[in-house]
C-alpha cells in the first residue's frame, strides 16, 4: 500500500469506514508530509493545521456515533485560493486581496462541508486565475513535483502540485480555459471540468462568468466521480447553474459502462506545435482504445484553431467587467496616497493588480470599447457559435473525443513569462471545450523520456459526465500511471 | 477588423480606471500588438447569419417569484472589510465639492 498521503479517497474512506484509520491520523500524516515537502513545492498560500485537525476530530466523532456523512467524511481536500471559505483568507493570489477574509461559504464549499470533507489550506494559483504556469501568483511560484525547476501548469497549479506531492488527498480547482486540466496533465493527476452550469459559481471569484467552472482534481477517475457527485446541482444563488435532468450515481455507473465506444479524434489537434513525445503518447492511447474494441472516428473541428483568439477576446472582455469591482472602496487594496475619488480607483488598481491581470483588463476594455466592440467582441461571440456547432456535429456520431490535454509537457520556470502569446497557446487544446460549455477530463497517460507526466484529454457531451468518467477509467485501470508517484 | 495601431494605451487605461507606469505602458503596448495580430485570424471567418453565443447554454430571463428575505450580514461584518470605515460606513475621498 502507498503511504496514507498518496492514497485515494476510495481507499481512505474504506479504511475510515472499517475503523482501521481515523481522520485525525490521516490529517496528521498529510500535515507532516506537507511540512516536509512544502519548502520545495510551495503549493499553499495559507494553511491552518490546527483548524484542519479540529475538522478531522469532528469527523471522527460523527463516525463514532454512527453519523458518518458518506465517502468524503474526514478526507482532507485542498481548496484553490479562489473559492470562499467563511472565516478563511481569500487572496486569489493577488495583492489586491491581501487582507481579505471571506464572510461566507461558496456553494461548493457548503456542499463539501455538508459531506464532511476536511477543508485543508488555500492553494496557490495564477493571480485571479489568469495564467497557465502559476508564475503569476503575487506570493510565490509553485514547483512541479516531478521536476522542481519546471512549472506545475496553471492556473490551478497549487491544486495539482499538492496532490502529486502528497499534500492533499484531492483538491478543488477552477477551469476557465483549461486551468484544471492543463495543470492536472503536467503534474500527472486527474482533473475534471464539468459541463458549464453543473456546478454553482456562487462564491467563486469571477474571472470570465460564461466560462468559469469549479471541478475536482484527484488521483483517480473514481475519486473525481465521488467529488463531483457532491458538487453539482441547481443553486438559487447562481442563475446560470442548471439541474441535471437525472443525476446519475457516477461511481456506480462506472461499473455498468464498459464500452466499447465510438471515440472521435480531431485531426486539428495533432498538427503544428505539438511535442513529438506527447503526440506519440496520445496516438498510442488512441490505439489502445481501438485494440479494446472501440471504434476510432476521424473527426474535424474546423474552427478549433480559432479558439485562442476567441477565448482571449471573450474572457478578457468578461474579466475587465468582473474585475471592475476591485476599486479600493468596499474591500481589497486601497492606495494610501490618493487625492480624489478617481485616483482612489486608478492607483488602488494599479498597485493591487499584477502584470497579467493588467494586460487582460486592458485587452478586455479595448475589445469592448466604442468602435471596436463589433470587430472584436461581437465577431468573437459569433465564432464561438461556430466552435460550439463543430462539437455538436461531432457528437452526432461519437460518444467522446480524445486529444492531448497540453501540446507540451511542463516547461521550465521563466521560459514563457515574457511571451504572453506563447503562454496563451499552451491552452490550445483545452479552451474550445470551455467555449462550447462541455465537460472534459485529463488523466495521466504516461511520461516523456525525461520523466515528465503527459495527460490524455477526454471530452464528453454536455451533461455526459457518466460516460466521460467511464471512458477515462477504462484507460486508467489498464495502465495504472496514477500509481507512479513523484520522488521528493 | 480595425488596425492594431489604434490601441491607444493611454485612453484604454483611463477607461479601465487603471494606473500604469510609463514602463508598463511601453511593455504592454508591444505585447498587445502581437496578441492583436493573432486576433486577425478571426477576420477571415464568414460569420454572416451566425448568432453570437454569450453563454454555453441558453439562459432565459425569468420573472422573479417575489423577493424572499435571506440571510443578511451585520453592518459590522461588511464595514470591517472596507479599507477605511467609520460608524459602519465606508470612508472615501470627498466626491462632491
Amino acid at each position: 500500500m502507498p503511504e496514507l498521503y498518496h492514497q485515494t479517497i476510495a481507499q481512505l474512506s474504506a479504511a475510515l469506514e472499517a475503523g482501521s484509520l481515523t481522520s485525525v491520523a490521516l490529517m496528521q500524516a498529510v500535515i507532516e508530509r506537507t511540512e516536509a515537502v512544502e519548502p520545495q513545492v510551495k503549493a499553499f498560500i495559507h494553511r491552518d493545521a490546527e483548524d484542519a485537525l479540529q475538522q478531522a476530530h469532528a469527523s471522527d466523532e460523527r463516525r463514532a456515533s454512527g453519523n458518518s456523512l458518506g465517502p468524503l467524511d474526514g478526507i482532507p481536500i485542498g481548496i484553490k485560493d479562489i473559492l470562499a471559505v467563511k472565516g478563511q483568507p481569500l487572496r486569489c493570489a493577488s495583492k489586491m486581496l491581501d487582507n481579505f477574509v471571506s464572510p461566507y461559504d461558496a456553494t461548493v464549499i457548503a456542499q463539501l462541508k455538508a459531506a464532511g470533507a476536511v477543508l485543508w489550506g488555500r492553494l496557490n494559483m495564477d493571480e485571479f486565475a489568469m495564467g497557465s504556469s502559476t508564475e503569476n501568483s503575487a506570493y510565490m511560484a509553485t514547483a512541479n513535483p516531478w521536476d522542481l525547476d519546471r512549472i506545475p501548469g496553471g492556473s490551478s497549479g497549487g491544486s495539482a502540485a499538492a496532490i502529486a506531492a502528497g499534500q492533499a488527498i484531492a483538491t478543488i480547482g477552477t477551469d476557465t480555459g483549461g486551468s484544471i486540466r492543463q495543470p492536472a496533465a503536467l503534474c500527472g493527476v486527474v482533473g475534471m471540468k464539468p459541463t458549464y452550469g453543473l456546478v454553482s459559481r456562487y462564491g467563486l471569484v469571477a474571472f470570465a462568468s460564461s466560462l468559469d467552472q469549479a471541478g475536482p482534481m484527484t488521483r483517480t477517475v473514481e475519486d473525481a466521480a465521488l467529488l463531483l457527485q457532491t458538487m453539482l446541482g441547481k443553486d438559487p444563488l447562481d442563475s446560470t447553474s442548471i439541474a441535471m435532468p437525472k443525476v446519475p450515481d457516477f461511481r456506480a455507473e462506472l461499473k455498468h459502462r464498459k464500452g466499447p465506444w465510438k471515440l472521435g479524434v480531431p485531426r486539428e489537434f495533432f498538427g503544428d506545435g505539438i511535442d513529438p513525445e506527447v503526440k506519440a503518447n496520445i496516438e498510442a492511447a488512441i490505439e489502445w482504445y481501438r485494440a479494446q474494441g472501440s471504434e476510432i472516428v476521424d473527426i474535424s473541428l474546423p474552427h478549433a484553431h480559432l479558439s485562442v483568439p476567441v477565448y482571449y477576446i471573450v474572457a478578457t472582455a468578461e474579466a475587465s467587467s468582473n474585475l471592475a469591482r476591485f476599486d479600493g472602496v468596499r474591500y481589497g487594496h486601497r492606495s494610501v496616497a490618493v487625492e480624489d475619488a478617481l485616483s482612489l480607483f486608478t492607483q488602488s488598481r494599479g498597485e493591487g493588480f499584477g502584470d497579467e491581470v493588467k494586460r487582460r483588463i486592458i485587452l478586455g476594455t479595448y475589445v469592448l470599447s466604442s468602435g471596436y466592440y463589433d470587430a472584436y467582441y461581437l465577431r468573437a461571440q459569433k465564432v464561438r457559435t461556430l466552435i460550439r456547432r463543430d462539437f455538436e456535429n461531432a457528437f452526432e456520431t461519437v460518444d467522446a473525443i480524445l486529444s492531448p490535454t497540453s501540446p507540451t509537457p511542463a516547461f521550465k520556470r521563466g521560459e514563457r513569462s515574457n511571451d504572453p502569446l506563447a503562454m496563451y497557446l499552451s491552452d490550445i487544446y483545452t479552451i474550445a471545450v470551455n467555449l462550447a460549455g462541455l465537460p472534459a477530463l485529463s488523466l495521466p497517460s504516461g511520461f516523456t523520456s525525461n520523466g515528465l507526466p503527459i495527460g490524455l484529454q477526454v471530452i464528453g457531451k454536455a451533461f455526459g459526465e457518466a460516460d466521460l468518467f467511464a471512458v477515462a477509467q477504462a484507460y486508467e485501470q489498464a495502465h495504472n500511471f496514477h500509481l507512479v508517484t513523484a520522488e521528493l | 477588423m480595425t488596425d492594431k495601431a489604434h490601441l491607444d494605451i493611454e485612453y484604454v487605461s483611463q477607461l479601465a480606471r487603471l494606473d500604469l507606469s510609463a514602463a508598463e505602458k511601453e511593455k504592454l503596448g508591444s505585447q498587445l500588438a502581437a496578441i492583436l495580430e493573432h486576433f486577425d485570424a478571426l477576420k477571415a471567418v464568414d460569420v454572416s447569419g451566425v448568432e453570437p453565443t454569450a453563454h454555453a447554454h441558453a439562459v432565459e430571463n425569468v420573472w422573479r417569484e417575489g423577493d424572499r428575505a435571506g440571510p443578511v450580514y451585520d453592518p459590522e461584518v461588511l464595514s470591517s472589510m472596507a479599507p477605511e470605515s467609520r460608524d459602519n460606513q465606508v470612508v472615501v475621498p470627498k466626491v462632491v465639492e
